[in-house]
């Protein structure tokens, strides 16, 4: 909602200028004021000494559509026919939010048997749209938007959560375009607002340091995806019960066609899966520098990752990186190495069971999430580590 | 062929602070640049129009010191810059954001329209398909690789979690694009030239014909509640002494719960 200036609180102080990461803000006729430049990012509500910048709220929305949409729902993800992981940790994720508002979890499943939606049950959810027509098989952005947005409009849930994933970060934003509602991608937590009936969503904000929490008051469905491993799945229940709808997938035209889809094996270890990774970042200025990450976790069974700095500077491939735009991890050891630790490294990582920062400056926000934190040279510490390791192997 | 290429001004890196005690963004002193994954879609369009012929014209939406980044990639080739900017669009989120860019992309006409991955700032990849949806035209994201184009239709491959898919689509479309798709070029000194010459046209919601209610904040679906600074580890142990004492007490730590 707008920023305004209490122009008879400010005493032209200045000390709004500086934290306007936009320079909307300049002082005329001795006190602040608010420019075009204006994006509302909220970053000067906190600093005012005499609080005279604030935001003018709306009154909350009461009634309206919010209060005909009920439930939650999960879009489950397949591969070659098969519910990929990811859609088992949303139902536990969904499981969560809909006993806080006690409504029912639905799953949607395209492109898959029964015995997957069956699967989904044990996971979950209670009820399960499902569709194994032929123009799921393979994904198709218009076919699969067009099927999930007709549901949604039919059967009004108020929350769809999807999955972070090339196929969901790709068609979920036409779903939520053409119903005209909010789309909250990359989510670390979802909370219920329980007074206000709505989801809280958290993700790191303005690429860098900060988290936000962004909530979608007025319209209908909440839509929020979320990396894989970020949520953990219930417990499989082969006992549970559910209901299992087939929908008719009709009218569904694609303008678009995969003409041949194709499998890249990944090379080496599933970074995913390690118990230990060794992890580098800008500090360590170099490709050649990583040699001794690839030691250090050599000696200890591990992988080596990196931040998305040194994936940009060209030390790392892509399918290493760790971060909001990479992989999340949770090793039993994470062992960062010259990483500062912006938000966007931290959330794909701060749920390892133990972390090790090694950074020379002290203030590094890495250090905010380390179970051990090590003040020092890369350069120095790394190879005494390696050295002791094997000392302690006797190698 | 008509192309469009949608850019963004963003922050240079990550670099971005709070400043832990006023909970306030400490942004000082951060450069502008044009976001990295757009280079690679401006590069796309011009290569397109190198092969095709047409126009490459650079669309974005902020405020107005948004014009060197359109100034910038003139630079690179392209030949015109438009800059959507009105306090009406302040506040927008990707649903208004999108609707913002689809407005002006239907003024000016496109056969393909090109748009980074996603932002460094937001990091959402959101508009890109969203815009596709307003347009009512299909969109391929995450395309790495550009395999051909006739008159009516384009072949791409489009990155997946695991692998590659090679997809057909009809124009107009629009694409994503990620880096492997291309090495943008440094900018000409002709091309500086021309960029610093070029008139930037600006438009605001009267120019493009927007629907106030759908622009902006009140066409905003989403709204920020709370910003906040992550919180530090509970259990937080700052190893203390020399290089090698600080090493020794981490052994004897995770010796201590038998990761070793």
């Amino acid at each position: 909602m707008p920023i305004v200036i209490d122009r008879d609180k400010c005493t032209g102080c200045e000390s709004c200028l500086g934290v306007c990461p936009f320079e909307a803000i300049v002082i005329k006729e001795g006190k602040a004021s608010i420019t075009e430049y204006c994006q509302m990012c909220m970053a000067c509500l906190t600093v005012c000494p005499e609080g005279a910048i604030r935001e003018i709220t709306e009154p909350a929305a009461t009634g309206g559509p919010a209060e005909d949409y009920k439930g939650v729902w999960v879009f489950a993800e397949t591969r070659n026919g098969k519910a990929a992981g990811v859609a088992y940790e949303l139902l536990g994720a969904g499981r969560s939010l809909s006993g806080k508002l006690g409504v029912t979890l639905s799953a949607v499943l395209f492109g898959a048997g029964r015995s997957e939606a069956e699967e989904l049950i044990g996971w979950g959810a209670d009820h399960v749209y499902h569709s194994n027509d032929p123009v799921f098989e393979r994904f198709n952005d218009e076919p699969y938007a067009g099927m999930l947005a007709t549901l949604i409009s039919k059967h009004k849930p108020e929350i769809v959560l999807a999955p972070a994933t090339a196929i969901g970060r790709s068609f979920i934003p036409r779903v939520a375009a053409r119903l005209r509602t909010g789309l909250t991608a990359d989510c670390t937590s979802l909370e219920i607002d329980p007074e206000r009936r709505q989801l809280l969503q958290v993700r790191p904000a303005f690429g860098g340091n900060i988290m936000a929490t962004i909530a979608c008051p007025a319209r209908r469905p909440q839509i929020a995806t979320v990396r894989p491993r970020v949520m953990k799945p219930l417990k499989y229940d082969k006992e549970r019960k559910g209901l299992i709808i087939d929908v008719e997938a009709g009218g569904l035209n694609s303008r678009t066609r995969v003409v041949q889809a194709i499998k890249e094996a990944s090379q080496g270890v599933n970074l995913q899966e390690a118990n230990v990774i060794v992890s580098g970042g800008r500090g360590l200025g170099s490709e050649a520098a990583f040699k001794m990450l690839y030691e250090l976790a050599g000696v200890l069974g591990g992988s080596v990752g990196g931040s998305r700095a040194a994936v940009d500077a060209g030390w790392l491939p892509h399918r290493l990186q760790i971060g909001q735009t990479g992989k999340t991890v949770c090793p039993r050891i994470y062992i960062a190495c010259g990483i500062s630790g912006a938000v966007q490294h931290l959330v794909g990582m701060q749920s390892s069971d133990i972390i090790v920062a090694i950074n020379k400056n002290p203030e590094a926000p890495i250090f905010n999430v380390a179970t051990y934190g090590i003040v020092g040279d890369v350069f120095e510490v790394v190879p005494l580590l390696i050295r002791k390791l094997k000392e302690a192997k006797g190698l | 062929m008509k192309i469009v290429v949608c850019i963004k001004q963003v922050p240079d890196s990550a670099e971005v602070r709070i400043n832990p005690e006023t909970g306030t963004l400490m942004r000082e002193g951060v450069p502008s640049i044009v976001n990295p994954y757009d280079m690679h879609a401006v590069e796309a369009g011009l290569r397109i129009k190198e092969q095709a012929g047409g126009s490459v014209v650079a669309l974005t939406m902020g405020p107005p010191q948004a014009e060197a980044a359109l100034r910038e990639v003139i630079s690179m080739g392209v030949d015109e810059g438009v800059l959507l900017t009105d306090r009406a669009f302040a506040g927008s989120d990707t649903l208004a954001t999108s609707y913002t860019l689809s407005a002006a992309i239907s003024k000016l006409g496109a056969d393909i329209v090109l748009c980074g991955k996603q932002a460094i700032d937001g990091d959402t990849a959101q508009v890109g398909p969203e815009i596709a949806e307003f347009l009512n035209i299909p969109h391929v994201a995450y395309v790495r690789k550009i395999d051909g184009i006739s008159e009516d239709s384009i072949r791409v491959q489009r990155a997946m979690d695991e692998g590659y898919d090679i997809v057909e689509s009809t124009l107009p479309v629009l694409l994503t694009v990620v880096r492997e798709l291309n090495e943008p070029r440094l900018p000409s000194l002709k091309g500086k030239m021309a960029a610093k010459k070029a008139e930037i046209k600006r438009w605001g919601a009267a120019e493009i014909g927007a629907d106030e209610g759908k622009l902006g904040l009140k066409g905003s679906a989403t709204q920020v509640r709370k910003i906040f600074a992550p919180e530090a580890r509970k259990d937080r142990t700052m190893l203390k002494g020399t290089a090698e004492e600080q090493v020794s007490a981490l052994m004897e730590k995770l010796r201590g719960l038998k990761c070793l």
